[in-house]
């Protein structure tokens, strides 16, 4: 798959705007005030961002507001849906705390709900296509849900809790990378398959339709940016576990130095983060490449 | 609405034989100019004279190579479109609602002026039959040219799609696939039709008929062979003085 900067720019963002928004209404940390100011700006400013760089990627982006209509058949739907719930919710939340003192916590309650909701909405526009098998798995919404509390709790400051949960996402990406590298071959799908020939013999690509490229080739059939995949996944896992594990596990007694140890963790955090996003789509198989002789 | 219809009354659809296709583009062609002048956004061509040309095509042809375990390799034209699939998931996943399929024929169509062209349909198809426009940010796929096959104001010979219409060679047939007794599902049952895919649970209508056995070639002895020899004949007349006159000069013979 091609890996659109538009759509891994919402995808990061949003995921760990959400996080951070599903441990705000959890009263993690419980602010009010100028505190509360900055933690909601910014965990808007990430889940708002991502959305609006998500419609840069579509044909017709005035139209967007057409994606809530069809939330009985569409994940796309859902998650718009769940994402504009759980702003405004929020958004109330957020309202009370900054500027009234106050803490709505069953209000909270279900913003926390909401923006959980969105990301596992996200993950199953994903998950649901059986026509990319690496993503057709029960580990992509893990991926998803873990990558968004682990970060999210990194940017609320929820040191023991990030920790724990820094361990379960990096552990979750292991295992998706792991089951991942053998989707494609264990899906049954091949060019014998695609082609109905499989049965008569070894069916090659002889000729494509087109000299050229076309939309199909640069949307589905990724093959330069594999190279570094091993390279890359080291990247993502260092800079998006390993580092920010290392430098909460620090016995660190000078607060300013905790605080600039955990901005660190979590720049290092959304680097890799963004840095596995980049393999999710890069590294995706569609089937159709398979009648191109590509993957 | 993007639910899709429990069943739909006919299942229209297009019967692509494998063994006459001769891979000569036509269908292509055709379809690219029919569905750019008549129904729907044209389909636009980028750069269509530069260095890296590209457009948007309903249908286009591969060619594949199929080796045998034993025996000479076959070549089989493939073209591919849109398959109408009774369980379509480019339908479902549509945010909008534009990706539909009518339950009066089955055809899946795009309505255009609700498309957002956020792709996801095109995500969703194992078969590459949907491609978006990049002049009109919009999705464009086979529509079973649905502004001929109704057309009255065409002969009623014109009345299937343009691929159809065009094949020089017979290759394309079209018809309604859930009437048993169509010409169109007796093709299918008398040759075996195949679905592309099959693993993907879409139940693709459109259907391919696979190649026929090719004839061997044996060793044998043709009995007429001494009867056919050549005869050499020497010229005579003109033609043989010239022979033997050239013959003389020198330089040799060829």
């Amino acid at each position: 798959m091609h890996p659109a900067p538009s759509v891994i720019i919402f995808t990061t963002l949003s995921g760990l705007g959400f996080g951070l928004l599903a441990f705000l209404g959890l009263g993690l940390p419980d602010v009010t005030g100028w505190v509360a100011f900055v933690f909601f700006a910014l965990a808007f400013g990430m889940a708002g961002g991502g959305l609006m760089a998500s419609t840069f990627h579509l044909g017709r982006p005035e139209r967007a507001w057409r994606a809530l209509t069809q939330w009985r058949s569409s994940w796309l739907s859902r998650e718009g849906i769940a994402a504009v719930l759980a702003l405004a919710v929020m958004g109330l939340y957020a309202l009370g705390a900054v500027f009234m003192g106050e803490t709505w916590r069953l209000l909270g309650l279900l913003g926390t709900a909401l923006s959980l909701a969105t990301v596992f909405t996200t993950s199953m526009i994903y998950t649901q296509l059986k026509t990319i098998p690496r993503w057709n798995m029960k580990l992509t919404p893990a991926v998803f849900m873990s990558f968004s509390l682990a970060g999210g709790a990194l940017l609320a400051g929820q040191t023991n809790l990030s920790i724990v949960l820094l361990l379960i996402a990096g552990a979750v990406q292991l295992a998706y990378w792991k089951q991942g590298d053998q989707a494609l071959a264990s899906s049954g799908t091949d060019i014998g398959t695609a082609t109905g020939l499989g049965a008569r013999g070894a069916v090659r690509a002889f000729e494509p339709p087109h000299t050229g490229s076309n939309y199909l080739l640069r949307e589905f059939v990724h093959v330069v940016g594999r190279k570094h995949a091993q390279k890359l996944r080291v990247i993502a896992f260092a800079l998006g576990f390993a580092l920010p594990l290392i430098l909460l596990l620090l016995p660190m007694e000078d607060v300013m130095v905790k605080h600039l140890f955990a901005a660190v963790a979590v720049l290092a955090h959304l680097a890799g983060v963004a840095t596995s996003r980049w393999l999710f789509f890069a590294e995706a198989e569609h089937v159709v490449g398979l009648y191109y002789g590509k993957r | 609405m993007t639910e899709l219809p429990a069943s739909t009354t006919r299942k229209m659809g297009l019967v692509i034989d494998l063994d006459t296709c001769v891979g000569c583009h036509a269908c292509v062609i055709s379809c690219k100019g029919w569905n750019t002048e008549n129904y729907g956004a044209p389909l636009s061509d980028q750069s269509p004279y530069g260095a890296d040309p590209s457009g948007t095509f309903l249908n286009r042809v591969h060619s594949y190579e199929v080796q045998p375990d034993q025996g000479a390799a076959q070549l089989i034209h493939f073209p591919k479109s849109c398959l109408h699939c009774e369980d379509a998931p480019c339908v479902t996943v549509c945010p909008t609602g534009a990706s539909y399929k009518r339950v009066e024929d089955g055809i899946v169509l795009v309505n255009e002026s609700h498309c957002i062209g956020c792709g996801l349909c095109a995500w969703s198809c194992p078969y590459g039959a949907r491609e978006l426009d990049l002049a009109e940010g919009v999705m464009k796929k086979c529509t079973l040219c649905v502004d001929r096959i109704y057309n009255e104001n065409l002969p009623e010979v014109d009345r299937v799609p343009s691929c159809v219409r065009t094949c020089p060679a017979g290759a394309r047939h079209f018809g309604d696939l859930g009437d048993p007794d169509s010409e169109v599902s007796k093709l299918v049952a008398e040759r075996g039709g195949m679905d592309l895919m099959p693993e993907m649970g879409t139940k693709p209508v459109n259907k391919y008929l696979p190649p026929r056995p090719k004839d061997q070639i044996e060793e044998q002895i043709d009995v007429l062979a001494p009867l056919l020899a050549p005869v050499a004949e020497e010229p005579k007349g003109f033609l043989g003085w010239l022979d033997k006159a050239l013959d003389k000069l020198p330089g040799g013979n060829a």
